[in-house]
Protein backbone atom coordinates (compact mmCIF):
# COMPACT_ATOMS: atom_id res chain seq x y z
CA UNK A 1 0.00 0.00 0.00
CA UNK A 2 1.99 2.72 -1.20
CA UNK A 3 -0.62 5.96 0.11
CA UNK A 4 -0.19 3.96 3.69
CA UNK A 5 -3.03 3.23 5.50
CA UNK A 6 -6.00 5.74 5.69
CA UNK A 7 -9.19 5.77 6.74
CA UNK A 8 -10.94 8.51 3.59
CA UNK A 9 -8.75 10.54 1.05
CA UNK A 10 -10.67 13.65 -0.30
CA UNK A 11 -9.48 17.15 -1.89
CA UNK A 12 -9.86 20.09 0.30
CA UNK A 13 -9.12 23.50 1.00
CA UNK A 14 -9.56 25.95 3.46
CA UNK A 15 -12.33 28.43 2.98
CA UNK A 16 -10.58 31.37 4.57
CA UNK A 17 -9.95 33.76 1.99
CA UNK A 18 -7.02 35.15 3.60
CA UNK A 19 -5.58 31.48 4.20
CA UNK A 20 -5.92 30.79 0.47
CA UNK A 21 -4.15 33.67 -0.68
CA UNK A 22 -1.16 32.75 1.79
CA UNK A 23 -1.10 28.66 1.62
CA UNK A 24 1.15 26.89 -0.37
CA UNK A 25 -2.32 25.18 -1.91
CA UNK A 26 -5.20 24.37 -0.22
CA UNK A 27 -4.25 25.93 3.35
CA UNK A 28 -4.75 22.49 5.04
CA UNK A 29 -2.35 22.73 7.61
CA UNK A 30 -2.96 26.63 8.42
CA UNK A 31 -6.93 25.66 8.73
CA UNK A 32 -6.46 22.78 10.96
CA UNK A 33 -4.03 24.29 13.23
CA UNK A 34 -6.66 27.38 13.72
CA UNK A 35 -9.44 25.61 14.23
CA UNK A 36 -7.98 23.21 16.57
CA UNK A 37 -6.27 26.14 18.31
CA UNK A 38 -10.00 27.99 18.39
CA UNK A 39 -11.69 24.48 19.58
CA UNK A 40 -8.89 24.16 21.99
CA UNK A 41 -7.92 20.80 20.50
CA UNK A 42 -4.51 22.08 20.99
CA UNK A 43 -2.78 24.96 22.97
CA UNK A 44 0.00 25.18 20.88
CA UNK A 45 1.87 24.39 17.76
CA UNK A 46 5.38 24.03 16.64
CA UNK A 47 5.34 25.07 13.12
CA UNK A 48 7.98 26.06 10.40
CA UNK A 49 7.99 29.82 10.89
CA UNK A 50 10.34 32.29 9.55
CA UNK A 51 13.92 32.85 10.60
CA UNK A 52 16.55 35.02 10.56
CA UNK A 53 17.21 34.44 6.66
CA UNK A 54 15.35 34.68 4.10
CA UNK A 55 13.49 31.23 3.44
CA UNK A 56 15.33 29.48 6.33
CA UNK A 57 12.82 28.08 8.15
CA UNK A 58 13.21 28.02 12.47
CA UNK A 59 10.94 25.83 14.51
CA UNK A 60 8.58 28.13 16.64
CA UNK A 61 5.89 27.29 18.76
CA UNK A 62 2.71 29.33 17.69
CA UNK A 63 -0.30 29.86 20.29
CA UNK A 64 -2.63 31.72 17.58
CA UNK A 65 -4.06 32.14 14.38
CA UNK A 66 -1.48 34.86 13.44
CA UNK A 67 1.65 32.98 14.47
CA UNK A 68 0.23 30.13 12.82
CA UNK A 69 -0.47 32.02 9.15
CA UNK A 70 3.09 34.03 9.66
CA UNK A 71 4.54 30.35 9.09
CA UNK A 72 2.13 29.57 6.16
CA UNK A 73 3.60 28.29 3.01
CA UNK A 74 6.23 25.54 1.71
CA UNK A 75 9.76 26.09 2.99
CA UNK A 76 11.99 23.91 1.09
CA UNK A 77 15.31 23.59 3.50
CA UNK A 78 15.31 21.98 7.22
CA UNK A 79 13.51 23.21 10.25
CA UNK A 80 13.89 20.04 12.72
CA UNK A 81 10.40 20.76 14.06
CA UNK A 82 10.59 17.96 16.54
CA UNK A 83 13.43 19.49 18.24
CA UNK A 84 10.98 22.29 19.24
CA UNK A 85 7.97 20.07 20.60
CA UNK A 86 10.16 19.03 24.17
CA UNK A 87 10.20 22.67 24.65
CA UNK A 88 6.54 23.25 23.88
CA UNK A 89 5.71 21.60 26.42
CA UNK A 90 8.47 22.32 28.94
CA UNK A 91 8.78 25.78 28.71
CA UNK A 92 5.65 27.00 26.69
CA UNK A 93 3.47 24.90 29.19
CA UNK A 94 1.68 23.14 26.48
CA UNK A 95 -0.27 20.19 27.54
CA UNK A 96 -1.80 19.41 23.93
CA UNK A 97 0.42 19.71 21.14
CA UNK A 98 -0.15 19.89 17.21
CA UNK A 99 3.10 19.70 14.73
CA UNK A 100 3.45 19.81 11.11
CA UNK A 101 5.68 17.22 10.21
CA UNK A 102 7.63 16.19 6.91
CA UNK A 103 7.36 11.92 7.09
CA UNK A 104 11.07 11.39 8.28
CA UNK A 105 9.77 13.77 11.33
CA UNK A 106 6.67 11.80 11.64
CA UNK A 107 8.92 8.99 12.07
CA UNK A 108 10.89 10.75 14.89
CA UNK A 109 7.69 11.28 16.48
CA UNK A 110 6.34 7.74 16.40
CA UNK A 111 9.18 6.13 17.26
CA UNK A 112 9.60 8.00 20.34
CA UNK A 113 5.94 7.93 21.62
CA UNK A 114 6.20 3.73 21.14
CA UNK A 115 9.87 3.97 22.75
CA UNK A 116 10.25 7.11 24.92
CA UNK A 117 13.73 5.60 26.46
CA UNK A 118 14.92 9.26 27.58
CA UNK A 119 11.97 11.33 26.59
CA UNK A 120 9.65 11.70 29.94
CA UNK A 121 6.24 12.90 29.92
CA UNK A 122 5.66 14.42 26.18
CA UNK A 123 4.84 11.34 24.69
CA UNK A 124 0.75 11.69 24.97
CA UNK A 125 1.12 15.41 24.75
CA UNK A 126 1.60 15.16 21.06
CA UNK A 127 -2.14 15.65 20.29
CA UNK A 128 -2.45 16.75 16.20
CA UNK A 129 0.41 15.72 13.92
CA UNK A 130 -0.30 17.04 10.18
CA UNK A 131 2.07 15.69 8.01
CA UNK A 132 2.91 16.52 4.48
CA UNK A 133 4.11 15.24 1.63
CA UNK A 134 7.67 14.73 0.97
CA UNK A 135 9.92 13.91 -1.68
CA UNK A 136 13.15 14.85 -0.70
CA UNK A 137 14.58 18.11 1.33
CA UNK A 138 17.15 20.48 0.19
CA UNK A 139 20.52 21.50 2.20
CA UNK A 140 20.08 25.33 2.17
CA UNK A 141 22.93 26.18 0.15
CA UNK A 142 21.11 24.04 -3.06
CA UNK A 143 17.95 26.49 -2.42
CA UNK A 144 20.56 29.32 -3.24
CA UNK A 145 22.16 27.65 -6.07
CA UNK A 146 18.90 27.00 -7.71
CA UNK A 147 17.57 30.61 -7.28
CA UNK A 148 20.59 32.93 -6.99
CA UNK A 149 23.31 30.49 -9.66
CA UNK A 150 20.55 29.11 -11.45
CA UNK A 151 17.31 31.38 -11.63
CA UNK A 152 19.47 35.32 -11.30
CA UNK A 153 17.13 35.75 -8.64
CA UNK A 154 17.80 37.18 -5.11
CA UNK A 155 16.37 35.27 -2.38
CA UNK A 156 15.57 38.55 -0.73
CA UNK A 157 12.65 38.73 -3.50
CA UNK A 158 11.37 35.47 -3.25
CA UNK A 159 7.77 35.34 -2.23
CA UNK A 160 6.56 31.38 -2.74
CA UNK A 161 8.95 28.27 -3.37
CA UNK A 162 6.84 25.31 -5.12
CA UNK A 163 7.29 22.01 -6.42
CA UNK A 164 4.77 20.78 -9.17
CA UNK A 165 4.46 19.75 -12.88
CA UNK A 166 7.95 18.57 -13.15
CA UNK A 167 9.77 22.03 -12.12
CA UNK A 168 10.89 24.41 -9.26
CA UNK A 169 9.25 27.19 -9.06
CA UNK A 170 9.98 30.53 -8.13
CA UNK A 171 7.48 33.88 -7.32
CA UNK A 172 8.95 37.45 -7.01
CA UNK A 173 6.43 39.99 -6.91
CA UNK A 174 6.56 40.60 -10.48
CA UNK A 175 7.92 37.19 -12.03
CA UNK A 176 7.56 33.54 -11.96
CA UNK A 177 10.52 31.96 -12.90
CA UNK A 178 11.26 27.91 -12.77
CA UNK A 179 14.11 25.41 -13.67
CA UNK A 180 13.35 21.94 -14.26
CA UNK A 181 13.26 19.59 -11.57
CA UNK A 182 16.05 17.47 -13.02
CA UNK A 183 18.36 20.28 -12.37
CA UNK A 184 17.77 19.67 -8.71
CA UNK A 185 18.78 16.50 -8.90
CA UNK A 186 22.12 15.33 -7.28
CA UNK A 187 21.15 18.79 -4.44
CA UNK A 188 18.94 16.84 -2.34
CA UNK A 189 20.20 15.69 1.06
CA UNK A 190 21.29 11.97 0.76
CA UNK A 191 19.36 10.82 3.84
CA UNK A 192 16.37 11.71 1.78
CA UNK A 193 17.72 8.79 -0.61
CA UNK A 194 16.64 5.61 1.48
CA UNK A 195 13.40 6.97 2.47
CA UNK A 196 10.08 4.78 2.09
CA UNK A 197 7.84 7.57 2.53
CA UNK A 198 6.19 10.00 1.00
CA UNK A 199 2.72 10.47 2.15
CA UNK A 200 3.61 11.05 5.59
CA UNK A 201 1.98 7.42 6.85
CA UNK A 202 2.17 8.12 10.01
CA UNK A 203 0.58 11.58 10.21
CA UNK A 204 -2.47 11.86 12.00
CA UNK A 205 -3.84 13.47 9.05
CA UNK A 206 -1.54 13.90 5.95
CA UNK A 207 -1.75 16.86 2.92
CA UNK A 208 -0.27 17.50 -0.03
CA UNK A 209 -0.97 19.63 -3.57
CA UNK A 210 -0.13 15.95 -5.24
CA UNK A 211 -3.63 14.66 -7.20
CA UNK A 212 -5.60 17.55 -6.44
CA UNK A 213 -6.23 20.69 -8.57
CA UNK A 214 -4.54 23.78 -8.34
CA UNK A 215 -5.53 26.06 -5.48
CA UNK A 216 -6.62 22.48 -3.35
CA UNK A 217 -4.81 19.39 -1.99
CA UNK A 218 -5.11 15.85 -1.40
CA UNK A 219 -5.88 14.93 2.73
CA UNK A 220 -5.68 11.47 4.03
CA UNK A 221 -7.10 10.83 7.58
CA UNK A 222 -5.17 8.14 9.04
CA UNK A 223 -5.90 7.89 12.98
CA UNK A 224 -9.10 8.18 14.62
CA UNK A 225 -7.22 11.42 16.08
CA UNK A 226 -6.86 12.80 12.87
CA UNK A 227 -10.52 11.75 11.35
CA UNK A 228 -12.09 13.43 14.21
CA UNK A 229 -10.45 16.51 14.06
CA UNK A 230 -10.77 16.60 10.40
CA UNK A 231 -14.41 16.45 10.07
CA UNK A 232 -15.13 18.13 12.89
CA UNK A 233 -13.20 21.29 10.71
CA UNK A 234 -15.49 20.12 7.46
CA UNK A 235 -18.53 20.47 9.62
CA UNK A 236 -17.54 23.74 10.99
CA UNK A 237 -16.76 25.05 7.70
CA UNK A 238 -13.57 26.39 7.69
CA UNK A 239 -12.69 23.45 5.35
CA UNK A 240 -14.43 22.45 2.98
CA UNK A 241 -13.86 19.15 0.68
CA UNK A 242 -14.69 17.32 -2.90
CA UNK A 243 -14.37 14.08 -3.97
CA UNK A 244 -10.64 12.54 -4.74
CA UNK A 245 -10.45 12.72 -8.47
CA UNK A 246 -9.60 8.83 -9.21
CA UNK A 247 -7.84 9.67 -12.63
CA UNK A 248 -4.95 10.52 -14.11
CA UNK A 249 -4.11 13.67 -12.16
CA UNK A 250 -5.95 12.48 -9.05
CA UNK A 251 -4.99 9.25 -7.16
CA UNK A 252 -3.46 7.77 -10.07
CA UNK A 253 -0.56 10.31 -10.39
CA UNK A 254 -0.36 10.20 -6.20
CA UNK A 255 0.35 6.71 -6.64
CA UNK A 256 2.81 6.53 -9.08
CA UNK A 257 4.64 8.99 -7.21
CA UNK A 258 4.57 7.64 -4.23
CA UNK A 259 5.62 3.89 -6.14
CA UNK A 260 8.27 6.20 -7.82
CA UNK A 261 10.38 7.04 -4.62
CA UNK A 262 9.52 3.79 -2.91
CA UNK A 263 11.04 2.06 -5.80
CA UNK A 264 14.38 4.16 -5.88
CA UNK A 265 14.61 4.50 -2.28
CA UNK A 266 14.58 0.29 -2.09
CA UNK A 267 16.50 0.24 -4.53
CA UNK A 268 19.75 2.89 -2.64
CA UNK A 269 18.78 0.90 0.86
CA UNK A 270 19.63 -2.76 -1.17
CA UNK A 271 23.03 -0.93 -2.82
CA UNK A 272 23.95 0.21 0.74
CA UNK A 273 23.71 -2.46 2.86
CA UNK A 274 25.63 -4.79 -0.48
CA UNK A 275 28.24 -1.93 0.70
CA UNK A 276 28.40 -2.60 4.41
CA UNK A 277 26.50 -0.07 5.20
CA UNK A 278 24.21 0.48 8.15
CA UNK A 279 20.60 1.28 6.89
CA UNK A 280 17.74 0.71 9.85
CA UNK A 281 15.29 -0.53 7.43
CA UNK A 282 14.96 -3.86 5.80
CA UNK A 283 16.53 -5.45 2.61
CA UNK A 284 13.99 -6.33 0.06
CA UNK A 285 14.33 -9.64 -0.10
CA UNK A 286 14.00 -9.63 3.71
CA UNK A 287 10.29 -8.22 3.57
CA UNK A 288 6.93 -9.65 2.38
CA UNK A 289 5.86 -6.05 0.58
CA UNK A 290 8.91 -4.36 -0.91
CA UNK A 291 7.57 -0.93 -0.62
CA UNK A 292 6.94 -1.27 2.77
CA UNK A 293 8.02 1.94 5.55
CA UNK A 294 9.54 -1.17 7.61
CA UNK B 1 18.00 -15.05 25.52
CA UNK B 2 14.39 -15.43 24.03
CA UNK B 3 13.45 -18.96 25.58
CA UNK B 4 14.91 -17.75 28.35
CA UNK B 5 12.43 -14.66 28.89
CA UNK B 6 9.76 -16.92 28.16
CA UNK B 7 10.77 -19.52 30.43
CA UNK B 8 10.77 -16.52 33.26
CA UNK B 9 7.04 -15.62 32.04
CA UNK B 10 6.14 -18.85 31.89
CA UNK B 11 4.42 -18.45 28.48
CA UNK B 12 5.03 -20.70 24.89
CA UNK B 13 3.29 -17.91 22.71
CA UNK B 14 3.07 -14.42 23.06
CA UNK B 15 -0.71 -12.84 24.04
CA UNK B 16 -1.87 -10.09 22.03
CA UNK B 17 -3.12 -7.20 23.80
CA UNK B 18 -4.13 -8.84 27.51
CA UNK B 19 -7.01 -7.17 29.16
CA UNK B 20 -6.40 -5.11 32.67
CA UNK B 21 -8.06 -7.93 34.48
CA UNK B 22 -6.55 -10.37 32.77
CA UNK B 23 -3.47 -9.57 33.67
CA UNK B 24 -4.39 -9.19 37.10
CA UNK B 25 -5.79 -12.83 37.33
CA UNK B 26 -2.91 -14.29 35.46
CA UNK B 27 -1.05 -12.21 38.45
CA UNK B 28 -2.62 -13.57 40.87
CA UNK B 29 -2.65 -17.62 39.31
CA UNK B 30 1.08 -17.53 38.63
CA UNK B 31 3.47 -17.36 40.93
CA UNK B 32 5.01 -14.08 41.54
CA UNK B 33 8.02 -12.67 39.21
CA UNK B 34 11.29 -12.10 42.19
CA UNK B 35 12.42 -8.74 41.28
CA UNK B 36 16.49 -8.00 42.85
CA UNK B 37 17.51 -4.21 42.87
CA UNK B 38 20.93 -3.78 42.67
CA UNK B 39 22.51 -0.40 43.17
CA UNK B 40 26.10 0.17 42.21
CA UNK B 41 27.52 3.61 41.16
CA UNK B 42 24.76 5.63 40.09
CA UNK B 43 22.70 8.75 41.28
CA UNK B 44 19.40 6.45 41.72
CA UNK B 45 17.53 8.95 39.61
CA UNK B 46 16.64 5.68 37.62
CA UNK B 47 14.61 3.98 40.79
CA UNK B 48 13.17 7.50 41.16
CA UNK B 49 11.84 7.39 37.98
CA UNK B 50 10.30 3.83 38.56
CA UNK B 51 8.47 5.24 41.25
CA UNK B 52 6.64 8.41 39.14
CA UNK B 53 4.79 6.04 37.59
CA UNK B 54 2.45 6.34 40.80
CA UNK B 55 -0.77 4.85 39.50
CA UNK B 56 0.69 1.46 38.52
CA UNK B 57 3.43 1.19 41.31
CA UNK B 58 0.71 0.23 44.05
CA UNK B 59 -0.63 -2.63 41.86
CA UNK B 60 2.65 -3.72 40.80
CA UNK B 61 4.59 -3.85 43.56
CA UNK B 62 1.90 -5.45 45.90
CA UNK B 63 0.34 -7.57 43.33
CA UNK B 64 2.63 -8.32 40.41
CA UNK B 65 6.49 -8.74 41.25
CA UNK B 66 7.83 -9.63 44.94
CA UNK B 67 10.57 -7.39 45.70
CA UNK B 68 13.24 -9.70 47.03
CA UNK B 69 16.17 -7.82 47.21
CA UNK B 70 17.52 -4.23 47.60
CA UNK B 71 18.79 -1.93 49.26
CA UNK B 72 16.14 -0.18 51.48
CA UNK B 73 13.21 -2.20 49.01
CA UNK B 74 13.80 -5.39 51.58
CA UNK B 75 15.35 -6.33 54.28
CA UNK B 76 17.73 -9.34 53.39
CA UNK B 77 21.63 -9.38 53.65
CA UNK B 78 22.09 -12.62 51.72
CA UNK B 79 21.20 -12.36 47.66
CA UNK B 80 18.36 -14.81 46.94
CA UNK B 81 17.75 -16.53 43.73
CA UNK B 82 15.93 -13.98 41.60
CA UNK B 83 14.58 -14.48 38.40
CA UNK B 84 15.41 -10.47 37.03
CA UNK B 85 17.33 -8.23 38.40
CA UNK B 86 17.84 -4.56 37.56
CA UNK B 87 21.23 -3.16 37.91
CA UNK B 88 21.35 0.64 38.08
CA UNK B 89 24.86 2.10 37.61
CA UNK B 90 27.59 1.68 36.53
CA UNK B 91 30.55 -1.04 38.13
CA UNK B 92 33.73 0.80 39.85
CA UNK B 93 36.46 -2.09 39.55
CA UNK B 94 37.99 -0.96 42.29
CA UNK B 95 35.51 -1.51 44.35
CA UNK B 96 35.53 -5.09 45.60
CA UNK B 97 31.75 -4.94 46.56
CA UNK B 98 30.52 -3.78 43.35
CA UNK B 99 32.13 -6.46 41.44
CA UNK B 100 31.38 -9.09 43.40
CA UNK B 101 27.54 -8.19 44.05
CA UNK B 102 27.30 -7.76 40.28
CA UNK B 103 28.86 -11.06 39.60
CA UNK B 104 26.64 -12.93 42.13
CA UNK B 105 23.85 -11.41 40.78
CA UNK B 106 24.23 -12.60 37.44
CA UNK B 107 24.69 -16.03 39.39
CA UNK B 108 21.56 -16.03 41.14
CA UNK B 109 19.56 -13.69 38.83
CA UNK B 110 17.72 -15.55 35.62
CA UNK B 111 18.01 -11.76 33.84
CA UNK B 112 20.08 -9.43 34.18
CA UNK B 113 18.36 -5.38 33.23
CA UNK B 114 21.00 -3.18 32.68
CA UNK B 115 18.61 -0.16 34.12
CA UNK B 116 19.30 3.52 33.30
CA UNK B 117 22.18 4.81 31.22
CA UNK B 118 25.14 4.24 34.02
CA UNK B 119 24.68 0.20 34.08
CA UNK B 120 23.93 0.41 30.21
CA UNK B 121 26.81 2.75 28.72
CA UNK B 122 28.73 4.10 31.72
CA UNK B 123 27.18 7.59 30.96
CA UNK B 124 28.97 10.23 32.71
CA UNK B 125 30.70 7.81 35.45
CA UNK B 126 32.72 7.24 31.70
CA UNK B 127 34.68 10.41 32.43
CA UNK B 128 35.47 9.41 35.88
CA UNK B 129 39.80 9.35 36.06
CA UNK B 130 39.60 8.92 40.11
CA UNK B 131 41.77 11.40 42.32
CA UNK B 132 38.51 12.20 44.70
CA UNK B 133 37.58 11.96 48.50
CA UNK B 134 36.70 9.89 50.14
CA UNK B 135 37.98 7.06 47.88
CA UNK B 136 40.87 8.54 45.51
CA UNK B 137 41.46 4.44 44.29
CA UNK B 138 37.90 4.71 42.76
CA UNK B 139 38.79 5.71 39.44
CA UNK B 140 37.41 3.19 36.57
CA UNK B 141 34.05 2.73 36.13
CA UNK B 142 32.27 0.84 33.65
CA UNK B 143 29.42 -0.50 32.20
CA UNK B 144 27.74 -4.03 33.89
CA UNK B 145 28.13 -5.81 30.07
CA UNK B 146 32.07 -5.23 30.57
CA UNK B 147 32.19 -8.01 33.43
CA UNK B 148 28.62 -9.71 33.37
CA UNK B 149 26.21 -11.13 30.46
CA UNK B 150 23.42 -8.48 30.28
CA UNK B 151 20.34 -9.64 28.87
CA UNK B 152 18.81 -6.31 28.04
CA UNK B 153 19.55 -2.69 28.57
CA UNK B 154 16.80 0.31 29.35
CA UNK B 155 19.09 3.70 28.74
CA UNK B 156 18.12 6.89 29.77
CA UNK B 157 19.10 9.25 32.05
CA UNK B 158 17.07 8.39 33.55
CA UNK B 159 15.00 6.32 31.50
CA UNK B 160 11.38 7.86 31.60
CA UNK B 161 8.59 6.87 33.92
CA UNK B 162 6.61 5.63 30.78
CA UNK B 163 9.35 3.47 29.18
CA UNK B 164 9.70 1.98 32.46
CA UNK B 165 5.93 1.34 32.95
CA UNK B 166 5.74 -0.21 29.39
CA UNK B 167 8.51 -2.64 29.50
CA UNK B 168 6.17 -3.79 32.81
CA UNK B 169 3.62 -3.87 30.56
CA UNK B 170 5.25 -5.99 28.25
CA UNK B 171 6.89 -8.23 30.68
CA UNK B 172 3.54 -9.09 31.97
CA UNK B 173 2.30 -9.54 28.82
CA UNK B 174 5.03 -11.75 27.76
CA UNK B 175 5.39 -9.58 24.72
CA UNK B 176 8.73 -10.11 22.97
CA UNK B 177 8.27 -7.83 20.14
CA UNK B 178 8.31 -5.28 21.94
CA UNK B 179 11.52 -5.89 24.00
CA UNK B 180 13.68 -7.17 21.76
CA UNK B 181 14.88 -3.32 20.70
CA UNK B 182 16.21 -3.48 24.20
CA UNK B 183 17.76 -7.18 24.23
CA UNK B 184 19.77 -5.55 20.83
CA UNK B 185 20.40 -2.31 23.08
CA UNK B 186 22.13 -4.32 25.49
CA UNK B 187 25.23 -4.51 23.16
CA UNK B 188 25.19 -0.62 22.74
CA UNK B 189 27.76 0.27 25.59
CA UNK B 190 30.08 2.33 24.20
CA UNK B 191 27.74 5.52 23.43
CA UNK B 192 28.43 9.42 22.92
CA UNK B 193 26.56 12.34 21.25
CA UNK B 194 29.43 11.94 18.66
CA UNK B 195 27.78 9.10 17.39
CA UNK B 196 24.93 10.96 15.89
CA UNK B 197 27.94 12.25 13.42
CA UNK B 198 29.72 8.30 13.03
CA UNK B 199 26.76 6.26 12.81
CA UNK B 200 23.93 8.89 11.26
CA UNK B 201 25.50 11.89 9.36
CA UNK B 202 28.40 10.19 8.42
CA UNK B 203 26.77 7.26 7.36
CA UNK B 204 24.11 9.42 4.86
CA UNK B 205 21.34 8.97 6.85
CA UNK B 206 20.73 12.00 8.71
CA UNK B 207 17.87 14.06 7.49
CA UNK B 208 17.70 16.87 9.71
CA UNK B 209 14.26 16.01 11.88
CA UNK B 210 15.55 16.96 15.04
CA UNK B 211 14.19 14.04 16.94
CA UNK B 212 18.13 13.76 18.76
CA UNK B 213 18.59 17.55 19.77
CA UNK B 214 14.55 17.29 21.68
CA UNK B 215 15.41 13.81 23.21
CA UNK B 216 19.11 14.70 24.67
CA UNK B 217 18.44 14.98 28.92
CA UNK B 218 21.32 17.42 29.17
CA UNK B 219 20.59 19.73 25.99
CA UNK B 220 24.10 19.27 24.44
CA UNK B 221 22.65 18.77 21.14
CA UNK B 222 21.34 21.97 18.78
CA UNK B 223 20.94 21.86 15.10
CA UNK B 224 22.44 23.92 13.30
CA UNK B 225 21.84 23.76 9.09
CA UNK B 226 19.93 20.75 9.32
CA UNK B 227 22.40 18.17 11.30
CA UNK B 228 22.92 17.87 15.06
CA UNK B 229 25.49 19.65 17.01
CA UNK B 230 27.31 18.72 19.64
CA UNK B 231 28.54 20.58 22.92
CA UNK B 232 30.74 18.00 23.91
CA UNK B 233 31.02 19.38 27.83
CA UNK B 234 27.49 18.76 28.14
CA UNK B 235 27.42 15.57 26.87
CA UNK B 236 26.93 12.76 29.56
CA UNK B 237 27.32 9.73 26.85
CA UNK B 238 23.93 7.91 28.04
CA UNK B 239 23.23 7.47 24.17
CA UNK B 240 19.56 9.01 24.11
CA UNK B 241 19.84 10.84 20.89
CA UNK B 242 21.25 7.72 18.79
CA UNK B 243 18.72 5.58 20.39
CA UNK B 244 15.89 7.82 20.12
CA UNK B 245 17.29 8.37 16.15
CA UNK B 246 14.74 6.98 13.88
CA UNK B 247 17.63 5.80 11.53
CA UNK B 248 19.20 3.78 14.22
CA UNK B 249 16.94 1.07 14.55
CA UNK B 250 13.28 1.61 13.28
CA UNK B 251 10.39 -0.53 15.05
CA UNK B 252 7.67 -0.07 11.95
CA UNK B 253 5.24 -2.61 13.30
CA UNK B 254 5.23 -1.86 16.91
CA UNK B 255 4.55 1.96 15.42
CA UNK B 256 1.71 0.98 13.53
CA UNK B 257 0.23 -1.26 16.25
CA UNK B 258 0.46 1.86 18.44
CA UNK B 259 -1.41 4.04 15.69
CA UNK B 260 -3.87 1.59 15.26
CA UNK B 261 -3.12 1.53 11.81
Amino acid sequence: MVLGTYKEVVTARSTDKEIQKIAQDGGIVSALFCYALEEKLIDGAVVAGPGKDFWKPEPMVAQTADEILAAAGTKYTFSPNVLMLKKAVRQYGLEKVGTVAIPCQTMGIRKMQSYPFGVRFLADKIALVTGIFCMENFPFASLQTFISEKMGVSPELVEKMDIGKGKFWVHTADDVLSIPLKETHGYEQSGCKVCLDYVAELADVSTGSVGSPDGWSTVFTRTDAGETVFKAAVEAGVIETKPVDTGKFGLEILTKLATQKKEKAMKEIDRRKSMGLPVPYKASSEKEDPLANV
Amino acid sequence: MLARIKQFLGIGAKPKEVPKEEVEKVAEEKAKPRIGYVHLSGCTGDIMSLSENYDILAELLTNMVDIVYGQTLADVWEMPEMDLVLVEGSVCLQDEHSVKELKEAREKAGLVVAFGSCAATGCFTRYSRGGQQARPDHESFVPIADLVKVDCAIPGCPPSPEIIAKTVVAVINGDMDYLQPMIDLAGYTEACGCDLQYKVVNQALCIGCGTCAMACQTRALTMTDGRPELTSARCVKCGICYVQCPRSWWPADRIKQDLGL
